[in-house]
């Protein structure tokens, strides 16, 4: 039996095919989880080895991800001897990504460097000569890839990551100290654990956030645009994508379904999903899009909520508005062209207060400009310029980011509740998962940091 | 003039703390065993702090215990006071700890030993050890004995070439004014084993007639805790008092002064002392901001007037250490009984070593305790009874009795002894044991007492407590799972109301509902739910149930852990044919010859590249055979 590995295994950036691979026992039966055949009768784990089935890759909400040609390799008839499985999607980062994540969340590890060719050596698939070889290139790899995790983490932002290590070192001394030497060292000062804990909670979050902003340009948005029938939105989403895509008629609910179209908005791919209306209604075709938008709203990074001057703000619309969070939500106001202005400045100010409201017209093209700057300025933050980090993380170190920040919250839970030997698991699990990111085992510089910060001994 | 005095299975030379578990054990598994000690007065002498216990201390007490050893029933009959230290810190880190009557105590160890049958006592200096092909084959003593064995576990403390330092005066000699040991060593070196050089110390003792208790607080006992031993009946006796006090700016200023008449400062001692247990002079020195350093003073015996100063190490001279003492609060007429002395002493490096503890390159030589670099009691007592019982298991001719780190702190400490490095000599700390959480000392019997009698330790009275509780653990758990109630019952919605607990909202067993800090057993009992039960017991299943989340990812952690341990090296490894390891690894991998890919890992400057290049070595390897 061997653990589910995946990786990417195509270079990065853009291509015309990017492809996901996995190994190890079970993987056919994982892909499956998610992968849905064209060909309905033969799922997966009933193809033939070898086989090449094409169909969707769906995400935990059953959205599609990407049109997907997916291969089945069983043991030992593959690369590295195990059951392997290799998904072909369309290149292009966030295809891919996406697909890598969908992977990720069904509990497969993420590779090592190296780890595939590994495998196949382990597994008496490369011939004895290949030996050298192949441990050449897994030294490498590992040696590469933490060189380059350490080169890229330099600068600025190396620098917080040392704050980090620091602060957590810190505590973790204090408390292990109040352990091994209570004579000498005491009570764990709870209040200084809690700010030191909330400090480094910050400033994870804060090198997340950075890593965000970067992985926004690499892999984009899902912005949704909603509002009632016949506001105007296949036309706006048709006049940002310059596409005749979307069917634009003046009767109420036409678009039944979610629409989707891609256009880049200063440098960020933006997927665009334009939702049937958000209302009550008794059509049946209709209720399936409308349940769907809401799930499309719940995983958006940007919501545009759409009303019209001539229409006016309704209560159907409020009830629109009710349901979009207001951190990720922009108002645009269309037709601001037309005469009879049904909606006055007042009642704008009044009804969204503290939001951003552009005011435009589809048609005439107006607007469109500050629309884009207020998307921009909503995804990326406004204060971008001022952290100076500009951080490119990849999926290993957010993982491990992430990972860390998990046992640090769980830490700051347990502070004041349960004992401090508890505590010190997760504060261990923090500082080891830190330590993945510059590949050092703090861990070892504990035991050096209780002598340097407390004077032991008796 | 050598003469054959006899022949014994396995020679014990040293009958400290480490020496007498050798011995005990080895001779309990059957083995003849001689056990050889430069003074009767050195067995199980305490030459510095009268405590054992305390954190990691009293964990590794409690699984010496469980795997039938001496240490724990001992301190129960000599003890001056018990205390439980970091009670509400946590399960894994409350630690009994004990002051010990160092004079009772080396007598009931000394009556244990010569009560033991298979055991012999002799009290002379081994000056020679003897090897044929690589296995040793006789000690010889001073006096020309020569004695036949097939193993010998050398536990010579800090007496090998041991050098006494106060001030500038140095000479040769023993911890507490015993003799050194001196040829030993270039016995040792003559088989071609490395040594090093270690320093430590010990406070000044001082006479309780003229100390001055009402300016110091005093400390006394815990009414009522358990023993360190699992089997030693509960008995309470009466408990001594110890006092703090602090030093203040003059002490420091009168140290300062004499910097340039300290050993330390004018190199006269060159061996590396512990951080952990610093001089004096180098607190002063490093934390120059701290106003006042706490000082213990603690009682040695009830029959003796000597005071130990817990706090005050020292190789300043007799002068200086008389002022520093009489500037501290209630030490203003103190009189000195024995002065604070530094010692220096030979350590055998110990990557030599494998995890059994005996020699990579003697076979049949086993070391433990100080003479391994380690500090402490009951590191070395731990030490000991790994080594006799795998100094008997070798003339048994049975494979190795090895703990995993995951299973116990001895393993923790060997392990580290033997896979790190350290320049300083190593104490156990509960941070350098990554599953503590499992590793409790309330739960020592649980982990050890089985592979205690398969070895032949634990007697047939150990057994059966052991069985005991055993048995009544597995069945009130049962219970507590069987008993289960809805949202409806009365009597727990009253309860979890009078306890301000929420309540419930499907059916949960009572193990369910204990997790909740604010519920416990004795509450269950009172309510009639369960029957009456024995507080340990109890204790044992509240740390179970509430703490079993953090347990369960101990566990996990473990696992993973135990893949890595599982993968062995074999001993005969070329690590010169091994292509891809970077220079360091190979001279690293050549230096400490680890048993095991997980304990490789675990040593400084090996990567996990390395590691990779290890493990296709070795499938490559197998593919070949």
């Amino acid at each position: 039996m061997s653990d589910r590995i995946v990786a990417i295994s195509t270079p990065p950036g853009e291509g015309a095919v990017g492809i996901v691979r996995l190994s190890g026992s079970g993987v056919v039966e994982t892909v499956s989880g998610f992968f849905h055949p064209y060909n309905k009768d033969l799922p997966l784990t009933l193809r033939n080895n070898f086989s090449l089935n094409l169909g969707w890759l769906l995400d935990l909400e059953g959205e599609k991800i990407d049109e997907v040609l997916v291969s089945v390799m069983r043991a030992p008839h593959s690369y590295t001897g195990e059951d392997v499985v290799e998904i072909n999607c369309h290149g292009g980062s966030l295809a891919i990504r996406r697909c890598l994540k969908r992977c990720l969340d069904t509990g497969v590890r993420l590779a090592e460097p190296g780890e595939f060719t590994k495998r196949a050596f382990l597994n008496d698939r490369l011939e004895l000569s290949q030996a050298e070889a192949v441990i050449d290139i897994i030294r490498a790899k590992t040696d590469r890839g933490l060189k380059l995790a350490v080169q890229q983490l330099g600068g600025r932002q190396g620098q917080l990551i040392a704050d980090l290590e620091e602060q957590l070192l810190h505590l973790n001394a204090m408390l292990e100290a109040s352990l091994d030497f209570p004579d000498e060292v005491g009570d764990l000062d709870d209040a200084e654990a809690r700010r030191i804990l909330e400090s480094c909670i910050n400033k994870i979050k804060q090198l997340l956030k950075a890593g965000q902003r970067a992985e926004v340009y690499r892999d984009g948005i899902n912005m949704v645009i909603c509002g009632k029938p016949n506001v105007g939105k296949s036309s706006l989403l048709n006049a940002l994508a310059q596409k005749e895509r979307a069917i634009v008629t003046d009767i109420p609910g036409t678009t039944r379904d979610v629409i989707e179209e891609y256009i880049n908005i200063r440098g960020i791919p933006v997927k665009i999903v334009d939702t049937a209306g958000i209302r009550e209604t008794e059509d049946l075709v209709e209720l399936i899009g409308v349940q769907k938008s809401k799930e499309v709203i719940e995983n958006a990074d940007l919501v545009l909520f759409m009303v019209d001057f001539s229409a006016g703000i309704s209560d159907e619309d409020m009830d629109i508005f009710a349901g979009i969070p207001a951190e990720k939500m922009i108002v645009l106001v269309n037709k601001e062209d037309i005469e009879d202005k049904k909606i006055s400045p007042a009642e704008l100010r009044e009804k969204f207060q503290n939001m951003t409201v552009i005011k435009s017209s589809v048609k005439m093209e107006t607007g469109l400009d500050e629309l884009e700057q207020a998307v921009y300025d909503l995804v990326l933050g406004t204060e971008t310029m001022h952290d100076g980090l500009e951080i490119m993380i990849n999926l290993r170190q957010k993982l491990a980011l992430q990972n860390s920040l998990a046992h640090m919250q769980a830490a700051l839970e347990a502070l004041g509740t349960m004992p401090l030997d508890c505590l010190g698991v997760d504060i261990w699990g923090a500082l080891e998962r830190l330590g993945e990111l510059s590949g050092k085992s703090l861990k070892e510089d504990i035991i050096d940091r209780i002598f340097h910060d407390f004077c032991i001994g008796k | 003039m050598i003469y054959e005095a006899g022949s014994y299975d396995v020679v014990v030379i040293g009958a400290g703390h480490a020496g007498c578990e050798a011995a005990l054990a080895s001779a309990r598994m059957g083995c003849q065993t001689l056990l050889a000690t430069l003074s009767m007065e050195g067995i199980g002498l305490m030459p510095c702090n009268p405590s054992i216990g305390g954190p990691a201390k009293a964990q590794l007490v409690r699984e010496i215990d469980a795997l039938g050893g001496e240490m724990g029933i001992n301190i129960d009959k000599a003890n001056l006071q018990m205390r439980m230290i970091n009670t509400g810190k946590g399960p894994a880190v409350q630690s009994l700890r004990a002051q010990a009557d160092k004079h009772e105590y080396h007598r009931e160890l000394m009556k244990t030993i010569l009560q033991q049958e298979g055991l012999h006592i002799l009290m002379a200096e081994i000056e020679d050890i003897q090897c044929q092909d690589e296995q040793v084959c006789a000690v010889i003593t001073r006096t020309g004995a020569r004695f036949a064995c097939q193993a010998v576990v050398v536990t010579s403390g800090t007496y090998l070439k041991g050098r006494i330092i106060v001030g500038d005066l140095a000479y040769e000699g023993g911890p507490a004014n015993q003799f050194p040991s001196v040829k030993l060593a270039d016995s040792l070196r003559s088989m071609g084993i490395t040594l090093g050089r270690f320093k430590t110390g010990t406070p000044p003792r001082i006479d309780r007639k003229s100390v001055d208790f009402s300016k110091m607080s005093e400390q006394p006992g815990d009414p009522d805790v358990p023993n360190f031993s699992f089997i030693t009946p509960k008995a309470n006796r009466e408990q001594l008092s110890c006092y703090l006090t602090y030093s203040n700016k003059k002490t420091h200023q009168i140290v300062m002064d004499n910097l340039n008449r300290s050993p330390l400062y004018t190199g006269v001692i060159k061996g590396k002392g512990p951080r952990y247990c610093p001089s004096f002079e180098d607190k002063v020195v490093r934390f120059a901001h701290k106003e006042s350093h706490q000082l213990f003073v603690e009682p040695e015996g009830r029959d003796t007037d000597e005071m130990y100063v817990q706090g005050l190490n020292t190789s300043l001279p007799e002068d200086v250490q008389m002022a520093v003492l009489r500037s501290i609060p209630g030490l203003e007429n103190v009189r000195i009984i024995r002065t604070g002395y530094a010692i220096e002493y030979d350590y055998v490096l110990p990557s030599q070593l494998k995890l059994s503890l005996e020699s990579k390159k003697i076979a049949g030589l086993f070391t433990a305790g100080q003479i391994n670099g380690t500090s402490g009691y009951e590191e070395a007592a731990a030490q000991g009874l790994i080594a006799g019982i795998n100094a008997a298991l070798k003339v048994k001719n049975q494979p190795p009795f090895i703990l995993k780190r995951s299973e116990a702190y001895i393993g923790v400490l060997i392990d580290d002894l033997i896979s790190k490095e350290s320049d300083e000599p190593y104490r156990l700390l509960t941070s350098r044991a990554e599953y503590r959480l499992l590793l409790r000392q309330d739960n020592a019997d649980l982990r050890l007492t089985e592979m205690g009698r398969s070895l032949g330790l634990v007697d047939d009275y150990r057994w059966q407590i052991y069985q005991n509780k055993k048995r009544q653990l597995d069945s009130l758990i049962e219970l507590l799972q069987k008993t289960t109630y809805t949202p409806a019952d009365k009597t727990i919605a009253g309860y979890l109301q009078k306890k301000n607990s929420a309540p419930i909202k499907d059916r949960v067993s009572l193990w369910e509902l204990l997790r909740r800090p604010e519920v416990n057993l004795s509450d269950y009992v009172e309510m009639g739910l369960i029957p009456p039960q024995n507080p340990d017991i109890m204790e044992q299943l509240e740390i179970q149930s509430k703490y079993e989340g953090y347990i369960n990812k101990q566990r996990e952690q473990v696992i993973r852990f135990e893949k890595m341990e599982n993968k062995l090296i074999p001993a005969d490894i070329d690590y010169d044919t091994v292509s891809g390891l970077s220079s360091e690894a190979l001279q690293r991998l050549k230096q400490f010859r680890p048993e095991s890919i997980g304990q490789a890992s675990r040593i400084s400057g090996i990567t996990p590249a390395d590691i990779n290049v290890l493990l296709i070595f070795l499938k490559r390897k197998e593919g070949i055979r």
